[in-house]
This record gives C-alpha cells, structure tokens and sequence, in this order.
C-alpha cells in the first residue's frame, strides 16, 4: 500500500545515474507494501534534488540484503591478519 | 450520462493554496454524445476534482482525468508537488515521500482552488464532486468534511483515516479524517480492496460505524482479490473485473448526485 513510512539511513558512497558518479549521503528505503522495496540514493546535503533510484519485489529485496552481508562476510574473512604466536624475540623486546 | 468520444485536455495553470499558481491537468467533452438528444457538447458540465495518489501526478492521474471527460465531467487534476519543481512525476513524489509527503491545509487550498478553476468555466453547471486515490482518497474525505461546495465525494482506499497511533499525527497531519466525520458534508462513496493493507477491512469497518453514528449518506463497495490501488492499470495490483464494477459504482454515484441536475439544464 502507499504510505508515508521511509526508512532512512546516513552513510558514506557514491552512485551513477544520469549524470555520472555522484556522492550520496542518503538512502531513503521504502516499502510499497506488498510490491515494491524502493530504494533511493541521493545527496541530502546538497538538497536532494538528483537521486539514484532502485525497486525490487520484496523477496529480491531480502535476497539481495542475505549477498550484502555475505559478501561483507566472505571479504573481511579474506583479508582477516592471519594469528601468529610471538616470537621469543618479540617477548624479550616487550619486557 | 452521455459518452464524449471527442474531449479536449491540456495543462493549465491554478491558483491553490496561499495564492500559489501551479500545474494542473483538465479535460472537457466537446462534440457530440451518444445520446440521440445531444448535437453539440453539453451546455453545462458537473465538474470533478481528481486527487492524485501519494507517488504523484503521474500518466495514470492524466488517463482518469480524460476518462471523466469521456463521461461527460469537466475534470481537473492539479499538481499537488507543482512546489518541489518540474522534474519527472516519479522523482518529485520520491522527494515528497521521503520529506513525509504535503501538509492537509496545503493540499486543501489546491483542491479548493481546483475547484474554483473548474466554478469559473463557461461550462460550469455549478455541481462539483472530488474523487481521491490513495493519498487522495484520504484527502477527498477530509475535503469532504472540511471544504464548503462539494456535492459528493469519492473516496477510493483512502488509508490513514483512521490514526490508531497518536503518534502518526504530525504538523502536516494534525488531524485524523475519522475525528472529523461529523461535518461531513456531501455524500461519500468508498470503493475499497479486502486485501488492502492501508486502509484493512476492519478500519474500513470502523470508518463506516462512524458514518452511520453520524447518520451520514453514504456508500461502500469493498472488493475480494483486491489490495490496494487495483484500479490502477500500472501497477501489479490491478485487478481488471473489480476495476471495471468499481467504476461502474463511481459514475451511477457520481451521476446520481452530480449529473442528473445538470441534464435537465442541459435538455433545456
């Protein structure tokens, strides 16, 4: 159903629509109940008259939130400092 | 009422809210109707306000605005985001959604004078009718309730019209419609999907307990298989068989309350 209901959240990118890469500073989500998980990215800071914008049906929505995190998930696991034990001169230089 | 194959539509310019000049979409019949009796377009028209629903003032709202004039209304649909700038409808309503959409005083001017647009026509009969959708229809009911000089009323699954959180009501919603159905003040119809999310079965329940408290005129139609905008042709909620008896009930109100004053005149 239509509704006044926006999620939104602050964060850190950029996004290409018309005009080429832009920095957003913004998404506004939005549900259109039981259709459509509308997203748009845009500049509030700059007055938030340009947007990049996306709809997904709802299960592509949560399908697409489940890669995000995975994806998250498998990089940081990739890019993990591998454990190592200290050496024994490690320890004599920390005494 | 006859049927127009011949209509003219085109932007045109109103004056709304705190004098604001801004964009709306009318359409008149012109030529002759189906009806043996008529040569020439009607002398007088009843007119229609169209409220656009929240996403905005889209090609759908165009196509409805042109189907009244095809049935013989002068209609007109202003732009209730003409304020936010020129861009395509759906950027403008994405603005306007996410700034939590237009305030009710705002919205009340435009459509007050939308309907004194349509008052100042040639062809103007002097009956008026507003018909909402979504958004829209929440704003026909406050109209309805508030605005002097409508003659009936058409609220299509108007949600938030009933406020069960107080905490919903804001400076742009102060009011819930629901507390202001004493002063209704024209027949309302409410046409309305079973499915629909916003407004539920049970508040289209309660809205209507509240009418007949109030001992308002009034008519409901609610349709099973359907949610939400299913008259809409553009969305995956359409639902041709109830659209089709869903507009049937809103020309038989519309004429019964609007048009059969005026073809009397017109027969004149």
């Amino acid at each position: 159903m239509c509704s006044y209901i926006v999620e939104k959240t602050a964060l850190i990118g950029s996004a290409k629509g018309r005009k080429g890469w832009m920095r957003i500073d913004t998404a506004n989500v939005y549900f259109d109940h039981p259709y459509v998980l509308a997203i748009d990215f845009t500049n509030e800071g700059e007055g938030g008259r340009d947007r990049v914008a996306i709809e997904l049906s709802a299960d592509s929505a949560r399908a697409l939130v489940e890669r995000i995190l995975a994806a998250l998930a498998s990089g940081e696991a990739a890019h993990a400092e591998p454990e190592t034990e200290p050496t024994s001169a490690a320890i004599a230089m920390s005494c | 009422m006859s049927h127009y194959r011949g209509l003219q539509a085109e932007p045109v310019v109103f004056r709304g809210y705190d004098g604001d000049q801004g964009d709306a979409y009318y359409a008149k019949p012109i030529g002759s109707g189906t009806s043996v009796r008529r040569t020439s377009a009607p002398a007088k028209c009843p007119g229609i306000v169209v409220i656009h629903h929240l996403p905005g003032w889209d090609e759908w709202i165009t196509e409805v605005v042109r189907k009244f004039a095809h049935h013989g209304y002068a209609a007109i649909s202003p732009h209730l985001y003409f304020r936010e700038g020129s861009d395509s409808p759906d950027d403008v309503g994405a603005r306007v959604r996410a700034a939590g959409g237009v305030a009710d005083a705002q919205v009340l001017g435009d459509v007050a004078g939308a309907m004194a647009y349509l008052r100042a026509q040639p062809n103007a009969s002097g009956k008026i009718g507003v018909i909402g959708f979504c958004s829209g229809g929440r704003h026909t009911y406050l109209a309805a309730c508030t605005l002097s000089g409508i003659d009936a009323a058409v609220d299509c699954w108007g949600g938030n019209v009933i406020v069960d959180n107080p905490k919903d009501l804001n400076a742009k919603r102060p009011v819930a419609p629901i507390d202001v159905t004493e002063k209704l003040n024209c027949p309302l119809l409410g046409i309305f999907g079973n499915d629909d999310a916003n407004p539920t079965a049970d508040q289209v329940n309660r809205t209507e307990a509240v009418l007949k408290r109030f001992n308002k005129t009034y008519e409901f139609y609610r349709y099973d298989g359907a949610g939400h905008a299913f008259f809409n042709i553009y969305r995956d909620a359409y639902r041709p068989e109830q659209a089709l008896d869903g507009w049937k009930k809103v020309f038989a109100f519309l004429h019964r309350y609007l048009a059969a004053s005026t073809a009397s005149i017109a027969a004149e």
